[in-house]
């Protein structure tokens, strides 16, 4: 239907155009569709509004008393804040920090190259086999990855990476595979094939057709998983535990948040100061990438 | 992108550290890291380094630690090591993590495991020798905890003969907590006795209160504090010998012993009348948070809170923690005034290696030399190693835990849980007592811990 | 390269490197697969772009998958072969079966109920003013790690007595309460329990959705909207016969992705409620039998049932692929 989409260019920003969700909404548009917008979007925000303002209330308060009492007897302390960084000496978030983006960087980039090739030849190409491999890779999305802790383990111990970020590359890619060919599949098998079968036509190899005719339409769809995989990782704690261990070489900042609350589970008022602080990254990858995201899944449905 | 457990048994973080970490480790380990090598140097120049000479020189080399203690208690750790670093060169390295129980099997199973590991239970100590990665303790250490340690401490560790942990810290889960100025107004007195615990709590009703409140909600762990007051009975109700033929099973779990003490906690926790002071009816125990049940004694709205010694790190730090304090706690009375059944707990030192600097260390550890340290240094721990001086210990709590522990008229008993198999010290036990609590009769609860206990 | 970095630039000439050799490979497949043109050279260019992800996949999920069915046939310690009496623990104990209908309830209502949320919401704030801003504020849960989440929920879903000067701490019993109502302990009765905690699940996957559907609703060709415009087609016409069939297959991804997430989550029931009061999962249970009971046997039986369960959501989507093959 849109075979006119340039070919190697990205795909134009729908403009200000009628689109059939703005024609739905304007019919729609009475003060009940905002009205229910509005009542989701605050469904939504309120238990994280509740966290905010939780954090920046005393630890006696939060215990005994609800976080909507603040607004009729606010008691505001930063306390809590001081607590996540380092008020008493022994955090030093910094260098987890470091961790983190280390351990991140790569276990995005891995996994999402690995996955646009392999879904190219699923999308793409005939082989022998190709259905069964696709259902197998699919299916493995399901396996748990407690399960595979001790048999990969043993593995790293037989080759003497525990204790570096090699395992945490490895093994974060390749849990992450299974998913991105999914949705990458997907998002390939949506652009026309007219594109490609003209490539070939001019005698494009596949390599030239991935790179000159895919991969500008894909690269947007690849960011878009690229952020959830690094939104995936980011929070990640189980892997980087098992594969890593908790030492301050390796060790992500999931891992200081989560030893924040004390021994015993009890400090909810630095649990709630380090969920913030947890969140900031992750929300300002998604708000400096939104528009790149948008774009990114919108090459993916151009056949509509 | 759903998600990674974190802390699967919070459990880990009870059964050994004794402490008030939370609030006075806050307060007592103020310096950051840079001046910690200075304030400890004073007790480092009083160890005697002659001990660990004899494994050869072990400068340069490391000894990796696993633990579940995390911040803050983790520093007074760290720091107590240091004595031991500066005199023999070598270097400890500390890992913290929360979800310790767990990882440690993992990581034996897989063959990735720590030189050492500081672990809470008896239980796993076994677990983790079965998988054929542990070694035992070397002479030296086994030597230290005979000179040290009563008898019964050894025998935790010891399997099939071979002795593999030195105990580290102990706790004391027999204790009650209460307000000593509501108690000095409304003129009650501390009981020595149960039945004078129960003709307490009666007065209380009759002026008009609720005077227990209870909370064993915990994670996956939900249910463990049901489980301490259970033994307590036990040990209080069928007595000690007893207490040890059920814990290891030589008597079936659901007989008349343990339907007794049960019922008898019961008679506290399923009583409407004394439940649940500040936090809602029976119920209301099997949703609240162990950590916030006994808050509600400084609320003024319940008057006593059975838990461990450790519970004072719940406090803020603007609660005074002491018997002229704001908040204090007394010994669960036994069944006359004259038996004193303990109930508490401890940690143990496994090692998976046995390089001689790992056998140096544990050897340090095992010493009262580093029992000594470590008092000076925290606040809110306590150990059953004999060889502490208990003016070492700096607070209130901490010294009423000392003293019971190493006072030679009463019986001490390992947390029976910790040392049950894990299918029922740390599954069938938890989950059948919350549903005890929400309404299973008794019956039915034992029954069911009984056939989940392994063949 | 192989060895433990411990400075930060140790760390970054490290990852610089780890990145430089994975290029390196990538190089050496597509210099090879270059070489082979036309349509003969398919098969062999297609199994050189499969190479490293069928790899590590064996190595990192195969093998551990097949050694978990093998597990399961044996008993608690893995010593004893027992057969299917794993499986059939969990289909006869009364406890496993309560297990099994919540995840049931997890299954059908989580990705149902999060993806028409999204669609909804994303329909409803598409070109808005604040659309940006809108959307960021669904997203939020989605970055948000379990831990916090069950902070957050523990704020909304606590109980406190009617007695006396006791104040409620969660929201929703403070609304009960202002409503003239009396607290409910919420996490307690069944099956009311388990449904709140799915809300919890809706509320983190809801973004997901909302998320991808939006950029979907947005490719819709423009063409089509305006034939149905001048068509007069309705809003709700439009709706049905424009939108939905045009994001039909996204939904079916995102129905998809959630639904195999649903599956496997574990965290909240764990964090909220520890699996009492009948609110486990089989994940939950899976993690519990393996950690905490120390039955290796059923842990791995219980993994084992969560791939049965997939096979529907696997065989949906074959079906959908055939069908979009077909047109």
């Amino acid at each position: 239907m849109t075979a006119a989409t340039p070919l190697t260019t990205t795909p134009p920003l729908v403009a200000d155009q009628p689109t059939a969700a703005k024609i739905a909404k304007k019919r729609l548009s009475s003060p009940w569709a905002s009205l229910a917008a509005i009542v989701l979007a605050v469904l939504w925000t309120l238990p994280t509004f509740g966290l905010l303002v939780s954090s920046f209330r005393p630890e006696r308060a939060i215990k005994t008393t609800g976080w909507w009492t603040f607004f009729s007897n606010p008691t505001l302390t930063l306390e809590n804040y001081r607590g996540v960084f380092g008020g008493d000496g022994s955090v030093n978030l910094a260098s987890f920090f470091v961790n983190s983006l280390i351990i991140c960087i790569p276990s995005v980039l891995i996994p999402v190259s690995l996955a646009a090739l392999a879904a190219y030849a699923f999308a793409w190409m005939n082989f022998p086999g190709k259905n069964v491999l696709f259902l197998v890779i699919f299916a493995l999305q399901i396996v748990p990855l407690q399960v595979t802790l001790i048999p990969l383990l043993e593995i790293f111990v037989n080759v003497k990476l525990t204790g570096t970020f090699w395992t945490l590359w490895l093994s974060h890619s390749t849990f992450a595979l299974p998913l991105a060919i999914y949705l990458l599949h997907n998002f390939m098998r949506e652009i026309p094939s007219g594109l490609i079968e003209a490539a070939r036509v001019d005698g494009a190899g596949h390599v030239s057709i991935f790179f000159k005719v895919l991969l500008p339409l894909l690269t947007p769809a690849l960011a878009a998983f690229g952020i959830f995989q690094f939104l995936w990782v980011w929070n990640d704690l189980l892997v980087a535990l098992v594969f890593a261990g908790g030492g301050d070489e390796v060790a992500p900042i999931t891992l200081q948040l989560a030893n924040l609350s004390g021994t015993r589970g009890t400090a909810w008022q630095l649990l709630s100061a380090g969920a913030f602080v947890s969140i900031i990254v992750p929300v300002t990858v998604f708000l400096l990438l939104q528009r790149y995201f948008v774009r990114g899944l919108l090459a993916g449905s151009v056949k509509g | 992108m759903f998600g990674q457990p974190t802390s699967p048994r919070i459990r880990a973080a009870f059964a050994g550290t004794l402490s008030a970490g939370l609030i006075f480790g806050l307060a007592a380990c103020g310096g950051d890291d840079s001046d910690s090598a200075a304030d400890t140097n004073a007790s480092a120049s009083a160890i005697d380094c002659a001990p660990y000479t004899k494994f050869g020189d072990i400068k340069g080399k490391t000894v990796t630690i696993y633990t579940g203690i995390v911040t803050p208690e983790d520093k007074p750790h760290i720091d107590s090591y240091k004595p031991f670093e500066s005199c023999t060169g070598a270097t400890i390295k500390y890992e913290g993590d929360k979800s310790f129980e767990t990882q440690i099997l993992v990581r034996a199973r897989a063959g990735n495991p720590p030189d050492l590991a500081i672990v809470p239970q008896p239980g796993l100590v076994k677990q983790l020798v079965t998988t054929g990665k542990a070694v035992a303790a070397p002479q030296e250490v086994s030597d230290n905890v005979d000179k040290f340690w009563d008898k019964a401490w050894k025998g935790y560790t010891t399997i099939d003969g071979k002795f593999y942990g030195a105990p580290l810290g102990a706790s004391v889960k027999s204790l009650v907590w209460y307000s000593p100025s509501e108690f000095k107004d409304s003129g009650y007195t501390v009981p020595t006795t149960l039945a004078e615990l129960q003709a307490l709590s009666d007065k209380m009703v009759a002026d008009g209160k609720k005077p227990w409140c209870a909370g064993i909600a915990s994670g996956d762990a939900t249910g463990w504090p049901v489980t301490d007051w259970m033994e307590d009975m036990m040990l209080r109700t069928a007595g000690p010998e007893k207490y040890d033929d059920w814990v290891g099973h030589k008597i079936p779990f659901n007989g008349p012993e343990a339907t007794a003490a049960l019922d008898a906690v019961g008679g506290y926790l399923k009583n409407d009348k004394y439940v649940n002071g500040g936090l809602g009816d029976v119920k209301s125990i099997a949703t609240t948070t162990f950590q916030d049940a006994g808050l509600q004694i400084i609320e003024g709205a319940c008057s006593l809170h059975r838990q461990a010694s450790f519970y004072a790190a719940n406090f803020d730090k603007d609660t005074k923690v002491a018997e002229d304090g704001d908040v204090f706690a007394f010994y669960l009375p036994g069944p006359d005034a004259n038996t004193k059944p303990v109930l508490g707990a401890g940690e143990f030192v496994v090692a998976f290696a046995d390089r001689p600097e790992v056998k140096a260390f544990q050897t340090y550890l095992s010493s009262d030399v580093w029992a000594n340290t470590k008092a000076k240094l925290s606040s809110g721990w306590v150990t059953a190693n004999k060889g502490l001086d208990p003016n070492n210990l700096t607070n209130p709590i901490d010294k009423l835990a000392g003293t019971i522990l190493l006072d030679p008229k009463a019986t001490f008993r390992f947390d029976g849980s910790d040392q049950m198999p894990a299918a029922v010290g740390s599954d069938a036990f938890w989950k059948q007592s919350t549903a005890w609590i929400t309404g299973q009769d008794t019956a039915t609860t034992l029954n069911n811990i009984e056939k989940a206990w392994p063949k | 390269m192989f060895n433990t970095a411990s400075t930060t630039p140790e760390k970054i000439l490290q990852m610089l490197s780890a990145l430089l050799l994975f290029a390196a490979v990538m190089g050496v497949i597509l210099f090879i697969a270059g070489r082979f043109g036309g349509k003969k050279g398919d098969r062999i260019v297609a199994y050189l772009y499969l190479l490293p992800v069928l790899l590590l996949l064996a190595v990192g999920l195969v093998y551990p998958g097949l050694r978990t069915i093998y597990q399961s046939f044996f008993d608690a310690a893995g010593d004893a072969f027992i057969g299917f009496d794993n499986y059939g623990t969990i289909f006869s104990d009364a406890d496993q079966l309560t297990v099994l209908r919540n995840t049931v309830f997890w299954v059908v209502l989580t990705p149902f109920v999060a993806t028409a949320i999204g669609l909804v919401y994303a329909i409803l704030v598409d070109k808005s003013r604040f659309e940006s801003f809108a959307k960021t504020l669904i997203f939020l849960p989605m970055s948000i790690s379990f831990v916090a989440a069950g902070v957050i929920w523990k704020f909304m879903y606590e109980y406190r007595p009617d007695q006396g000067n006791v104040k409620q701490i969660g929201l929703i019993n403070q609304v009960i309460v202002w409503l003239g109502g009396k607290p409910v302990q919420l996490l307690i009765e069944s099956p009311l329990n388990s449904f709140l905690l799915i809300v919890v699940m809706i509320w983190i996957q809801a973004g997901f959705a909302m998320t991808i559907l939006s950029a979907a609703i947005k490719a819709i060709p423009d063409d089509i909207i305006e034939a149905a415009r001048l068509d007069g087609v309705n809003a709700w016409s439009m709706f049905r016969k424009i939108t939905l069939p045009s994001v039909q297959p996204t939904v079916v991804v995102v129905l998809t992705t959630i639904g195999i997430g649903t599956l496997k989550v574990f965290d909240i029931v764990r964090t909220m409620t520890g699996g009492n009061f009948e609110t486990s999962v089989v994940a939950n249970e899976f993690y519990r039998q393996t950690f905490n009971a120390d039955n290796q046997g059923l842990g791995a039986a219980l993994a084992t049932l969560l791939f049965v369960l997939v096979i529907p959501i696997v065989w949906y989507n074959i079906r959908s692929l055939r069908q979009s093959e077909e047109r």
